[in-house]
């Protein structure tokens, strides 16, 4: 479901103290850098391609069922993860050479499509392997239960590291595209799609690469969010849909965009989702409150994105 | 004394550091064609779209029959009788050239949002557009697919559609562009006529176009209006020029 | 006679056939195929103007699916619980009665299309598909976690709604029923298409620029476009929900959007009968491929794939041909 999944229930607790709520901040922060992950390949994939994507949460998806296919045949968390980057890569690259390719020079209609097909067959495909049934994935040993943070905030393990892997990546991301040569044809691809034909720059090469890598990180966070919910068919379309709202907010193209739309989508969801109904539970009677600030926080998000529409239709980053 | 009837005053516009456009000035009076000439680069095109409202001034103010529409943007400023054709065809291509023009007439008198009524059966629409397109030549062609049209009938098309708008005031960016000697001809011949029912503002590189059409020429270089005068003062100023005005005069 | 109206009427012939033929020879699950087909068609008949004519690319008509849907579901559950909606400031009671479930239904998904494009219409290409996408999942979280209409459950309503003087609970009257809805739709969406406002909005997704120059704002077209598009999506959604007596979230789901996209895609963007005919393949498709395999999405999605690379027209582009500039 909704991001909201993600966590624990909170509609329950109505005493909000410090720490239930650094809690809820920290949540929000991990929504916020998992759909970072999500939204990295996307916005990338569209800056250099100008290719709209809607099998994006299909690579999720794969990156989650193969990390839960080998952690179940080999009980390594690691070579999970690995198996996670892996296929999705794979998955990835595949579909740019033999589909993707041929959509670059479409009209929008013609990739939500075709995307929107590939939709129809990862899914469907992935439930004639491995069935309709959720998978588990296991948190591993090592992370699991909580760990008593400063200011006597206990949180769990798992989601703490899943904000530091993903902080990495982010770092590692923002670096390769600013420091290394990679990196330089890629902003070079995004500012003008002929100007790095002229720099020699095989662009075929470099379009499989920009996609692969998409995919990993959509796979990576398939797999890492994967650990925390139930692993199945069609859990990758709501993550999509919400790294769209995210690249909306942030603007089409921007990694900074991504990365500051995710943390505020984060954010806004979970605190939402935690403040709302204690705030309706002021004016309201309780059983109301819960059920009417879950659905209007269910909202939350998207009324964040009406406002930076009004306010900045290219999103906060874009160039309009 | 004549009207000025498009005038432009200390237009400025700059992206980032760059400024395009530099305190620019210029009128268009009625029953004239004006040329604006200038190397690539001079800033045409920032200057076009600032006068029609694509783009906003930095400052400055452009007025329309004596009335501001600086604040206004592409829409208005055509309703208030802008008409204008483009550098690069703006045409609906897989549209027939007649529904091209019957859209312009449309445009014009108001009533879009009929949703009924068959507009292709709408004589009053069907008169001004025919008329148009017998002005420019085009009668003939009528039923063609947009698409089909030559080059030339695309831009003799572009100006029927700029007719059936009976503007106060035409901006024509680059009408000769593309077109064949014939075509350019033509196109100065049709131009020629035009200029007694609406003046011209006229953005063009073909230099024996604007030599022979223009009654006054503005040479537009690094943003800033450098001279504007009759065509023979520029021609004796262009020796000074030569550097970049022959160069340009050869495209 | 050009060779789309051909098809169009051949087309037509189909729809009525069949469900009489099902009639005679007492298949009502045929019938019911058959309305499905003709409701489907009503949906992308409504998309099909914010998307053929307009260009809009739209990946949340589900949203005015769902809301007709619920329109109907919620006026029929009050009826039939006999509580009314609401009694202050005014009383508004539950009805059974589908032409007022149809104004409600029409009504309320235009006022939703109204508010969606005002804003998603501030944005173009590939921006105004993930907004589109983006507001209609909203619609339907809304509807899952808001409890008093079933939630994730949705709404069952016992007996079908009624029309003046027929029995819809006779399959081949409902039939009839929805089938004389499309044909309204489409008699209407034809006229439209002719219209100055038709010549417009096409006008508009060809070169926006073009329409501008004459005076005419592309936002105030589109958003007619885009709001008239959803009432009509919104009316099928009544009928469907009527059909199956049922209305829940799925109906607003973003693969009801996908779905109703692809029945234009099959049969062929802008044209008339492009939805039409793109729901009866769809419909027969599901029918015959998904009695073959559980899987039968993959096919779809196969089949999808190869109309978008190598058969844009869809079918009917491919039996008709370039589309003939109309005078």
């Amino acid at each position: 479901m909704v991001g909201g999944s993600y966590l624990p229930p909170t509609g329950t607790v109505f005493h909000m103290t410090f720490t239930l709520f650094a809690e809820q901040l920290l949540n929000g922060l991990q929504f916020g850098v998992m759909l970072f992950l999500m939204s990295a390949g996307l916005t990338l994939v569209f800056g250099v391609m100008g290719l709209i994507n809607l099998a994006h949460g299909s690579l999720y998806m794969v990156g989650a069922f193969a990390a839960a296919a080998v952690a179940a045949a080999t009980g390594s968390f690691v070579l999970a993860l690995m198996a996670s980057l892996a296929a999705a890569a794979a998955a990835g690259a595949i579909i740019e050479l033999t589909i993707i390719r041929r959509l670059y020079n479409r009209d929008h209609l013609d990739q939500v499509l075709a995307t929107f097909a590939l939709i129809l067959i990862f899914s469907e495909g992935t439930r004639w392997i491995f069935g309709s049934f959720p998978l588990f994935l296991d948190v591993p040993q090592a992370l699991s239960g909580p760990i008593t943070l400063p200011g006597g905030i206990e949180y769990p393990l798992y989601r703490l590291a899943i904000i530091g892997i993903g902080l990495g990546v982010a770092t590692g991301l923002f670096a390769m595209i600013n420091r290394t040569s990679v990196g330089i044809r890629i902003r070079a691809g995004e500012a003008d799609r002929e100007m790095i034909a002229a720099l020699g720059v095989d662009i075929a090469k470099l379009y499989t690469f920009v996609f692969a890598l998409g995919a990993a990180l959509a796979g990576f966070a398939g797999a890492l969010v994967g650990a925390i919910q139930s692993v199945q068919v069609g859990m990758g379309e709501p993550v999509l849909i919400l790294a769209f709202v995210v690249i909306v907010i942030g603007g089409i193209g921007s990694i900074k965009g991504a990365l500051v739309g995710a943390l505020l989508v984060g954010m806004t969801d979970t605190l939402g989702r935690f403040l709302l109904p204690q705030m309706l539970g002021w004016i309201l009677e309780p059983s109301s409150a819960i059920s009417i600030g879950s659905a209007v926080s269910s909202m939350s998000i998207y009324i964040l994105m009406a406002g930076v529409l009004i306010y900045r239709p290219q999103g906060l980053y874009g160039s309009g | 004394m004549t009207d000025i009837i498009l005038q432009a005053r200390g237009l400025q516009k700059s992206f980032g550091a760059l400024r395009v456009t530099d305190d620019v000035s210029l009128e268009v009076r009625s029953g004239e064609i004006h040329a604006l000439i200038g190397p690539n680069g001079a800033g045409k095109s920032t200057l076009v779209q600032q006068l029609t409202g694509h783009l906003e001034s930095d400052a400055g103010q452009v007025a329309l029959c004596g009335q501001d529409v600086t604040s206004l943007g592409p829409v208005e400023r055509a309703a208030k009788g802008l008409g204008r054709t483009f550098q690069i065809s703006a045409l609906a291509m897989e549209n027939s050239v007649l529904q091209n023009v019957v859209l312009g007439a449309l445009g014009r008198r108001g009533g879009v949002f009929r949703f009924f009524a068959p507009v292709m059966k709408d004589r009053a629409l069907l008169d001004v557009a025919n008329n148009a397109l017998a002005r420019v030549g085009l009668r003939a062609q009528a039923k063609v697919r947009t698409s089909d049209l030559s080059h030339g009938q695309r831009r003799q098309l572009e100006v029927a559609v700029a007719l059936t708008q009976s503007p106060k005031a035409f901006l024509m960016d680059e009408p000769m562009a593309g077109l064949g000697l014939e075509g350019a001809g033509q196109m100065i011949d049709l131009l020629r006529k035009l200029r007694a029912e609406a003046p011209i503002l006229l953005i063009e590189h073909d230099m024996d176009a604007v030599f022979a059409l223009a009654d006054r020429i503005s040479v537009l270089v690094y943003g800033k209006i450098i001279a504007t005068g009759a065509p023979e003062d520029i021609r004796r100023n262009r020796e000074i020029q030569l550097a970049y005005l022959g160069k340009e005069a050869e495209l | 006679m050009r060779r789309e109206h051909i098809i169009n009427l051949v087309t037509l012939a189909v729809l009525v056939v069949v469900p009489l033929g099902a009639w005679v020879l007492d298949e009502p699950f045929i019938i019911t195929l058959a309305t499905r087909a003709v409701i489907f068609a009503i949906a992308g008949v409504g998309l099909n103007l914010a998307l053929g004519q307009g260009g809009l690319v739209s990946l949340g008509h589900a949203a005015f699916f769902g809301i007709g849907g619920y329109a109907m579901g919620i006026l029929a559950s009050h009826a039939q619980a006999y509580a009314p909606l609401m009694e202050w400031p005014f009383l508004i009671e539950g009805t059974k009665s589908m032409p007022i479930i149809w104004l409600v239904a029409v009504v309320s998904s235009a006022l939703a299309a109204l508010a969606i494009g005002a804003l998603s219409l501030r944005t173009s290409g590939v921006y105004f598909i993930m907004i589109t996408l983006a507001f209609g999942q909203m619609i339907y979280y809304f509807a899952i976690s808001w409890p008093a209409y079933g939630g994730e459950d949705g709404l069952v309503v016992y007996v079908r709604n009624g029309f003046p003087g027929l029995n819809t609970l006779d399959p081949i009257q409902f039939f009839g029923l929805c089938f004389c809805v499309l044909c309204i739709v489409l008699w209407a969406m034809s006229r439209v298409q002719n219209s100055a406002f038709g010549l417009a909005l096409a006008s508009a997704r060809q070169n926006p620029v073009r329409v501008q120059s004459v005076g005419i704002d592309p936002y105030r077209l589109r958003l007619v476009a885009f709001t008239l598009s959803g009432a009509i999506t919104g009316l099928s959604g009544a009928l469907f929900a009527d059909l199956n007596r049922f209305v829940s979230p799925t109906m607003l789901s973003w693969q009801m959007s996908g779905e109703i996209m692809v029945f234009i895609i099959i049969g062929g963007v802008a044209r008339l009968f492009g939805p039409v005919i793109g729901a009866m393949i769809f419909i027969l498709l599901e029918h015959v491929l998904g009695g073959v395999s559980e899987f039968w999405h993959i096919y779809l999605g196969a089949l999808l794939l190869m109309i978008v690379l190598f058969a844009k027209g869809g079918v009917i582009g491919a039996l008709a041909g370039r589309e003939v500039a109309h005078d």
